[in-house]
């Protein structure tokens, strides 16, 4: 008796099965994002810039005649659920590849998943080097890794006239991966390196590790850490007196959101940003730059958020370009895809190159940096 | 020795804050007895509350600070009126599950109703600190201590003084007793809960406007009360206030002279060696407990 209902009960999850794959109508690619936590802003930006690319090309007529479908799940800042998060995409959404995690902790998290389901994911965000030199295949980065980003910088260095530099960084791959790459670059430019403080994803009061920093004799501070970390940082500095060059690196700081909460305490500081909205005309591909500034403006978004949604919006059409290349929603294939796309991206080209180690490199496309600078409540632009 | 300076304000600062929390947990949790998983959540409630009547109501600030007091004591009383009163009398295993629902389903709410995204409060409060010397402070840091210490004298006033505290102190010492000295004691259980939960909700309304406001603020705030008041000794005002300065500067010097990295377990290896030391915590006297 009992066998008989488990053998009904698995033809009936069987036929369920069949009969879901039959009428998919949809083609879902999975999105694993931070909308809870430590990064719930940046995360809910990307979500958002996703959103507006799966609805431009829904409108547009989907891909290979199908609709795509967002699967989105909330990995809420946490490693261990960015990881269980991937799992369930892919195992119980089935999706054929992927768009995640925004932290680095978070994707290399979700590494060895990609490899126990063979799912390609794209990267829109992580910036640490070990993403793309450990050697999984199923990652095609189109954010730049800390290093690009430490290149682009040495560039200008010289003119910043920087003499020694102290460090304040969120306490995790990405905070930890940046101070050694421009550590590293700063010593082979002669500047030296000075305090190297860290603070944990989630903590609110940085007021012990600045007043620290206030006291050491360096005269710029290089900070790394989403925005909602970074604000608190400018308000707490301004109020210990730090005068001192503030100087951000990783993409995610969302000026405008800087400048509106941190008022003339922002004034003077400067970024390394991954996206111009405030110039569309100096972005790489300008028509594309306006048309996503026009429909995040349409729905309403906060202007601030654009510096980060648009990884979301160019993630979202690289996996969707990389679908359409392969033909059918399958792994395996979009896999292959991938490393043949050319989409014209918001900050540059995305046209994959391999990285890491021979025989089972990541992909890594070349995107732009830019050093940008707030004035009197405004953002200008410093030329690299 | 200028940053030495700074870092001893930062942990004044810091400090009435922790002791703010442990005194509303230590009522609750020292004196009730009741392991109380819902105190970050009534923490968190509090900074919301700043954030409707300021943010959305456009409503003064220093008006909104009562108002979040009270609906945190509203909250409180709620919550022992419909959790904990069908439960008096079970152990404390059973409270301390329902506790956690109670945290898990609330937080789940504020999650539900304002979203992930951290919200920020604008305060009155001049841009430009207070420069005295080597050392700075900002205004609203400023308040939020004055505050924090008129309350903590409030509440040790209300418990050792008043005539409503002596009955607290007695119900949970003994019910019966209590109770047949003419103590209502189904009036001092909501009572104690709210007036605890109010401290909470008056924690995260001062401290909102200093950081960012978001449904998991509470955790690390309750995980900090907890130890605030083991290191002062359950339902001791004067060790919790104690506790919570001690517990600032650990974590100010800690992260200024040994490593920033650890500065949130700075508190907690302190906790250590004082439950090592002194099981009891550092101000309770011994008590029997057969």
């Amino acid at each position: 008796m009992i066998s008989t209902i488990r053998h009904l009960s698995t033809a009936a999850l069987a036929i369920g099965l069949l009969s879901s794959a039959a009428y998919a109508e949809t083609i879902k690619i999975g999105v694993n994002e931070p909308l809870t936590g430590a990064f719930a802003a940046s995360g809910t930006y990307v979500v958002n810039g996703a959103k507006i690319a799966a609805e431009e090309i829904n409108a547009k007529g989907g891909i290979l005649g199908k609709q795509i479908e967002l699967v989105i799940e909330d990995n809420k800042s946490n490693p261990t659920e960015a990881a269980a998060v991937a799992e369930k995409l892919i195992t119980r959404d089935k999706v054929p590849v992927m768009m995640g995690a925004w932290g680095s902790s978070l994707t290399l998290a979700v590494m060895p998943k990609l490899m126990e389901y063979e799912t390609p994911m794209v990267v829109e965000t992580s910036s640490s080097s070990k993403i793309t030199t450990s050697g999984n295949p199923y990652i095609f980065r189109i954010a730049p890794p800390a290093p690009v980003e430490a290149a682009a910088f040495r560039q200008i260095v010289d003119k910043l006239e920087l003499k020694k530099a102290d460090f304040l960084v969120i306490n995790n791959d990405w905070g930890r991966g940046t101070a050694e790459d421009f550590s590293r670059m700063f010593k082979e430019k002669g500047i030296n390196v000075g305090l190297v403080e860290t603070m944990d994803q989630g903590a609110q009061d940085m007021s012990a590790q600045l007043s620290k920093i206030k006291g050491s004799d360096s005269e710029t501070l290089i900070v790394t850490t989403a925005v909602d970390q970074l604000t608190l940082i400018f308000k707490q500095a301004a109020a210990l007196g730090l005068k001192k060059k503030i100087i951000t690196t990783g993409g995610s700081q969302n000026p405008d959101q800087i400048i509106a909460q941190a008022g003339a305490a922002a004034n003077g500081t400067m970024h390394l940003t991954t996206f111009l909205p405030w110039f569309p005309e100096k972005t790489p591909n300008p028509k594309a730059t306006e048309y996503f500034i026009a429909e995040w403006k349409k729905r309403g978004f906060d202007f601030a958020g654009c510096t980060e949604s648009f990884r979301g919006y160019d993630g979202i059409r690289t996996a969707a370009a990389a679908i359409e290349k392969a033909g059918k929603p399958e792994a395996a294939a979009i896999k292959t895809a991938l490393w043949a796309i050319d989409v014209k991206g918001l900050n540059g080209d995305i046209v994959f190159k391999k990285s890491g180690p021979e025989g089972k490199e990541s992909g890594q496309s070349q995107p732009n940096v830019y050093l940008i600078e707030i004035s009197d409540g405004k953002v200008g632009m410093k030329s690299l | 020795m200028s940053e030495f300076l700074q870092h001893l304000v930062n942990m004044l600062v810091l400090g009435g804050t922790y002791a703010l929390l442990g005194i509303g947990l230590t009522l609750i949790f020292g004196i009730m007895n009741v392991v109380n998983f819902t105190h970050g959540v009534l923490y968190t409630f509090g900074a919301y509350m700043m954030f409707i009547v300021v943010q959305q109501l456009g409503m003064n600030f220093f008006l909104a600070l009562p108002v979040a007091v009270v609906a945190g004591w509203a909250l409180g009383a709620i919550i022992e009126l419909t959790l904990l009163r069908p439960l008096r009398g079970s152990d404390i295993d059973t409270t301390m599950l329902v506790m956690i629902g109670a945290w898990i389903a609330m937080q789940s709410g504020a999650l539900w109703i304002w979203g992930g995204v951290a919200k920020s409060v604008a305060t009155p409060f001049p841009e430009a600190p207070l420069v005295i010397g080597p050392v700075s402070v900002s205004w609203l840091r400023l308040f939020v201590l004055a505050a924090a210490a008129l309350l903590i004298v409030a509440t040790y006033l209300l418990i050792n003084r008043t005539k409503l505290g002596c009955a607290m102190r007695a119900t949970f010492q003994d019910h019966d007793t209590a109770s047949l000295m003419g103590v209502n004691v189904d009036l001092i259980y909501p009572s104690t809960f709210a007036i605890g939960s109010s401290l909470a909700a008056a924690a995260g309304a001062l401290l909102g406007p200093v950081y960012v406001i978001f449904p998991q603020m509470g955790d690390l705030a309750a995980v900090k009360a907890f130890a605030i008041v083991i290191l002062g000794g359950l339902g001791n005002i004067t060790g919790a206030v104690i506790g919570g300065f001690i517990l600032a500067l650990a974590e100010e010097l800690g992260a200024g002279y040994v490593s920033s990295g650890y500065r949130d377990a700075m508190g907690f290896l302190i906790i250590i060696a004082v439950l090592i030391a002194r099981p009891t915590g550092l101000f309770a006297r011994s008590e029997r407990v057969g």
